[in-house]
C-alpha cells in the first residue's frame, strides 16, 4: 500500500476527519482529529502491516503536536499521523488498545510532558521514579525550571512496586539496580510463587540522563557528541541516525566516499556488537572456553576498530555532512582482512557451539517469544527476526544506498534463545559481506561537504546492531536544536522482554537476559 | 566436550605482558591530547573548539586537563594545527596527592563495580578485563557482586540522580578500609552529561575518590593501570594533572 492508496482508503473511511499531505521524498503526513486517531493507528499497525517507529511529542507556542510515526516495506514508505490540541488541553486518546507497541511511548509522554492518555491502563511511575520525584514535574516542558524542581522535591514515601501476580503465597524478588558482577544498572521485580518466575517487570531509567532535555538549545554539532555518547556500544549507529536527521532537514547530500565509509563503519560496529552479544551468551551459560574465545574475538574487533579509526568505539568520526576525517584505502583493506579473519574464528566458534549439548540444553526452548507477541509489541532487530518478524530498515526503508548492496536478512521461526544466537552469527556474516562490497566500491574524493543549516524538522533512521533506531530533530532559525527525540531499539525490546521470562526457572533468567542483548544506557537515554 | 579442551589449548596464550612489559599491540588505546607548544594566535580558537574545555593557555603553552577529554577529536581532525596526541594508556592518577593506600591493598583485592549512569562503553571495557587478553585474575584482581566482600569500589558514569542513593548504599555497605576508583571522563567531570539537571559532575560530588582514570571510555589497560596504582604496584601517571575550572 503506497501513499496514494492509503489516502484513498482513509478518505473513504474517515471523510472530513482526516487530511493527507504527501510530497515526493518526504513522509505522508496525515492530520487527523483526535477521535479518529486510535482507530487509524490500529488500521495502519494491525491491518496494513505498518511498523510503529515512535511517538514524538512537541510543545509548540500555542499547541501540542503529537506525531505517530509508522513505516512499511519500501513503497509503502513513511506515514506520520499528526494530532494537535491547544496547550491547555492535555488529554489525548490512548492508542494502546490497538497499538500495544505505543504503551511505553505514552507512559513516557505522560511522565515528561504531563499529558494524559485516555484509556491507557497504567500511567505514572516510569521515567521519573515515584520514590524519588512527585507527580507533575514535567521536565520536558519549556517552562521547566530544574532548580525549583530540585528545591520542591516531594518523593512519595509510600511508593511500592506494582504487582501483577496475585496468587496466594506470591512474592516479589527484587534484583538490582546493583547486581551481579559487571552489569548495567536496572532493577527487576521477579514475581514468583516459589520455583518459577511468573512475571518479570524491569524497572528502568536509573540511568536517565535527560539527554533530550540537555540537547535543547545546543548547536547541531554539540548534539552530535551527545548522540554518539549516550549509548556508546552502538555509538556509530546513533550518531549516524542523528546526522541523517539533520542532513534530511537541510536536504544535504554527502560525498560518495563518506557514504561508503559510513556503511563500512556501521557494519564493523554491528560485527563487533554481535561478537560482544555472543560472548555474553557464552558467559551466561558458563561455558568457559567458549566465553574466552568469544571474548578474544570481541577484543580483536575492538582493536581493529581502534587501529582503523583511532577509537575503539568509533567516536569522533561522524560529522554533519560526511565524516570528520578520511580513512585511507589501505587501512580499510587491512581492517577488512582482519575482520574476515575474526569472522572465520566466529564461524569456527559457532560450529563447536552447535554440537555442545550442555550449551544447547540451556538455550533451546528458553525464553520463547511468539511471532504474534513480537508483532504486537513491535520488537526490533535480531530479536524480532529470531521470532520470524522480518523487518530490517536497511531493506524496508534503505538509507546510505543500502539497496545497492547484496545481503540477506536472516530470520528464524522458533523465537527461543538458540534462534537469537543463530541470528547473531548469521548477521555477523552478512556484515562482513557488506564490508567487502564497501571496500571494493570505495571511490576517491572528499569525505565532507559543508552543510548549510536551516530551520525544520526531520526523522533519521538506522538499523542499529540492536534494531531500528529513530532520531527526530527539529532545528530553529539559528541552527540550534529545538527538539531532539531518540527512539532507541532497546526501548521497544525492553518493553517486550517480560514475554520471554514467563513461567521459567530462576536459573534461566541470566540466559534470557543475555540472549535479548539489551542495553540499559540506550533505553534510559 | 574434549573439543573445547583442545580448542582452548590450540588458541595458545593471548595474555598481555603488561604490567611487566608495555603492551605494543595496535588499537588498545585511543590516546589522549597532551599540552605543549602551539601557534600563539590560534590558541584561543583551539580552546573554544573543545566542547569540554580541556585546554587552557599558560604563557603561550597549552595545558591539557585530560580528565575532561571525551575523544571528540575536534583538536586533531579537520583542523590545520593539530595538538600533540599521545597513544599511551598508563593514565591512573591519585587524587589529592595521596600515594600510600596502606598494607590492606598490597595483595589481592576484590572489586565491586557500580554503573552510575554510564553509556555502556566504560562498563564494556571493564568487562574486557576478564577476557584472556587482559585476564586480571593473574594480578590478583577479582570482581565481586557483593559490596560486603569488596576492597575497592569502581564507579563508571556521571552519577545520575536515580543512582545516587544506590551508589551511596553500596559504598556504605563496604567494610573499611576501602578505596574508590572513578573510571572515565563522565565519572571524573560529568563529561558530556555534566550540564544535565539529573547528573552530578562526577563521582567526587557524591563519594571521596582516591584514584582517577581518564578516557571516554578508559581503555582496559588504563583501568588496569588505575587498579595497579590503587594497590601501589605502579606509580601514578607522571603528568601533572591540571584541573580547569568547571564550566558553570
Amino acid at each position: 500500500m503506497n501513499c496514494t492508496e492509503l489516502k484513498r482508503e482513509i478518505d473513504q473511511r474517515w471523510p472530513g476527519q482526516v487530511q493527507c499531505r504527501s510530497d515526493a521524498g518526504s513522509p505522508c503526513e496525515v492530520t487527523c482529529a483526535r477521535a479518529a486517531l486510535p482507530e487509524l493507528c490500529g488500521r495502519l499497525f494491525l491491518e496494513w502491516n505498518f511498523s510503529f517507529a515512535g511517538l514524538i511529542v512537541e510543545e509548540g507556542a500555542t499547541e501540542w503536536q503529537l506525531r505517530y510515526c509508522f513505516y512499511g516495506e519500501r513503497e509503502a514508505g513513511w506515514v506520520h499521523l499528526l494530532a494537535t490540541a491547544p496547550l491547555a488541553e492535555k488529554t489525548f486518546p490512548s492508542i494502546v488498545k490497538f497499538v500495544h507497541a505505543a504503551d511505553w511511548h505514552e507512559r513516557e509522554a505522560e511522565d515528561l510532558f504531563g499529558l494524559n492518555f485516555e484509556g491507557h491502563p497504567r500511567l505514572g511511575d516510569f521515567i521519573l521514579h515515584d520514590d524519588a520525584w512527585q507527580e507533575n514535574v514535567e521536565p520536558m516542558r519549556r517552562h521547566f525550571d530544574p532548580k525549583a524542581a530540585m528545591l520542591h522535591r516531594k518523593p512519595d514515601a509510600d511508593w511500592h512496586p506494582h504487582r501483577v501476580v496475585q496468587e496466594p503465597g506470591a512474592f516479589v524478588m527484587p534484583v538490582g539496580p546493583k547486581y551481579s558482577g559487571v552489569t548495567e544498572s536496572v532493577h527487576f521485580l521477579l514475581e514468583t510463587v516459589g520455583e518459577d518466575v511468573i512475571r518479570s517487570t524491569p524497572r528502568l531509567f536509573y540511568k536517565w540522563r535527560a539527554i533530550e532535555k540537555l540537547a535543547e538549545g545546543k548547536t547541531a554539532d554539540e548534539v552530535l557528541l551527545l548522540a554518539e555518547r549516550f549509548a556508546a556500544t552502538t555509538a556509530f549507529a546513533h550518531g549516524l541516525a542523528y546526522c541523517q536527521a539533520v542532513e534530511n532537514i537541510c536536504a544535504a547530500k554527502i560525498p560518495e566516499r563518506a557514504r561508503i565509509l559510513r556503511v563500512f563503519l556501521a557494519e564493523l560496529e554491528r560485527l563487533r556488537q554481535h561478537a560482544g552479544a555472543i560472548q555474553e551468551i557464552c558467559e551466561s551459560t558458563a561455558l568457559v572456553v567458549a566465553n574466552s574465545q568469544a571474548g578474544i574475538l570481541e577484543e580483536d574487533l575492538l582493536r581493529i576498530s581502534g587501529e582503523l579509526t583511532g577509537h575503539r568505539y568509533l567516536f569522533g568520526l561522524l560529522a554533519l555532512g560526511g565524516l570528520l576525517c578520511d580513512l585511507p584505502n589501505d587501512t580499510c583493506t587491512k581492517a577488512l582482512k582482519q575482520s574476515q579473519q575474526a569472522l572465520k574464528q566466529l564461524n569456527e566458534l559457532e560450529k563447536h557451539l552447535r554440537v555442545s549439548s550442555s550449551f544447547l540444553d540451556r538455550l533451546e526452548e528458553v525464553g520463547i517469544v511468539a511471532l504474534r507477541d513480537a508483532t504486537v509489541y513491535g520488537l526490533l532487530g535480531p530479536i524480532a527476526r529470531a521470532s520470524g518478524l522480518v523487518r530490517d530498515l536497511r531493506r524496508a526503508q534503505p538509507y546510505l544506498g543500502y539497496e545497492n548492496f547484496q545481503f540477506d536478512v536472516p530470520s528464524e521461526q522458533e523465537g527461543d534463545g538458540y534462534a537469537r544466537l543463530r541470528i547473531l552469527f548469521a548477521e555477523a556474516r552478512q556484515s562482513v559481506r557488506i564490508m567487502e562490497q564497501a571496500v571494493a566500491a570505495l571511490p576517491s574524493g572528499s569525505v565532507r561537504e559543508p552543510i548549510q543549516l536551516r530551520a525544520g524538522a526531520a526523522l533519521g533512521w538506522v538499523e542499529a546492531p540492536r534494531g531500528g533506531a529513530f532520531h527526530w530533530v527539529r532545528l530553529d532559525e539559528n541552527g540550534k536544536v529545538a527538539r531532539y527525540r531518540i527512539v532507541p531499539p532497546s526501548f521497544a525490546n525492553w518493553h517486550g522482554f517480560h514475554l520471554s521470562v514467563e513461567k521459567f526457572a530462576f536459573q534461566d533468567f541470566p540466559i534470557m537476559l543475555s540472549t535479548f542483548d539489551l542495553s540499559v544506557a540506550e533505553n534510559d537515554r | 566436550m574434549s573439543q573445547w579442551v583442545i580448542n582452548g589449548i590450540r588458541t595458545g596464550i593471548k595474555t598481555t605482558a603488561y604490567p611487566a612489559k608495555l603492551e605494543t599491540a595496535a588499537g588498545v588505546s585511543p590516546g589522549l591530547p597532551v599540552g605543549g607548544d602551539y601557534p600563539a594566535n590560534e590558541i584561543d580558537s583551539l580552546i573554544s573548539r573543545c566542547p569540554t574545555r580541556v585546554f587552557s593557555d599558560s604563557d603561550g603553552q597549552i595545558i591539557a586537563d585530560v580528565r575532561r577529554c571525551i575523544h571528540c577529536y575536534r583538536c586533531v581532525r579537520g583542523i590545520e594545527h593539530q595538538v600533540n596526541w599521545e597513544q599511551t594508556y598508563e593514565w591512573g592518577t591519585v587524587r589529592d596527592g595521596q600515594h600510600e593506600f596502606g598494607q590492606p591493598f598490597e595483595r589481592s583485592i576484590h572489586i565491586c563495580v557500580v554503573d552510575a549512569g554510564d553509556c555502556g562503553a566504560c562498563l564494556n571495557e571493564v568487562k574486557q578485563l576478564n577476557n584472556p587478553y587482559y585476564n586480571m585474575h593473574r594480578l590478583g584482581f577479582f570482581i565481586t557482586p557483593s559490596p560486603r566482600h569488596a576492597d575497592v569500589l569502581l564507579v563508571v558514569g556521571p552519577v545520575t540522580d536515580h543512582m545516587k542513593f544506590a551508589l551511596k548504599k553500596v559504598y556504605d555497605a563496604m567494610p573499611t578500609p576501602k578505596r574508590v576508583v572513578a573510571v572515565g571522563a563522565c565519572a571524573l567531570s560529568g563529561g558530556v552529561f555534566a550540564e544535565s539537571f539529573v547528573c552530578a559532575k562526577g563521582v567526587a560530588d557524591v563519594l571521596p575518590v582516591d584514584v582517577e582514570v581518564p578516557g571516554n571510555p578508559a581503555p582496559p589497560l588504563a583501568i588496569l593501570h588505575g587498579l595497579l596504582v590503587a594497590v601501589g604496584r605502579k606509580a601514578p601517571a607522571s603528568w601533572a594533572i591540571q584541573t580547569n575550572p568547571v564550566k558553570a
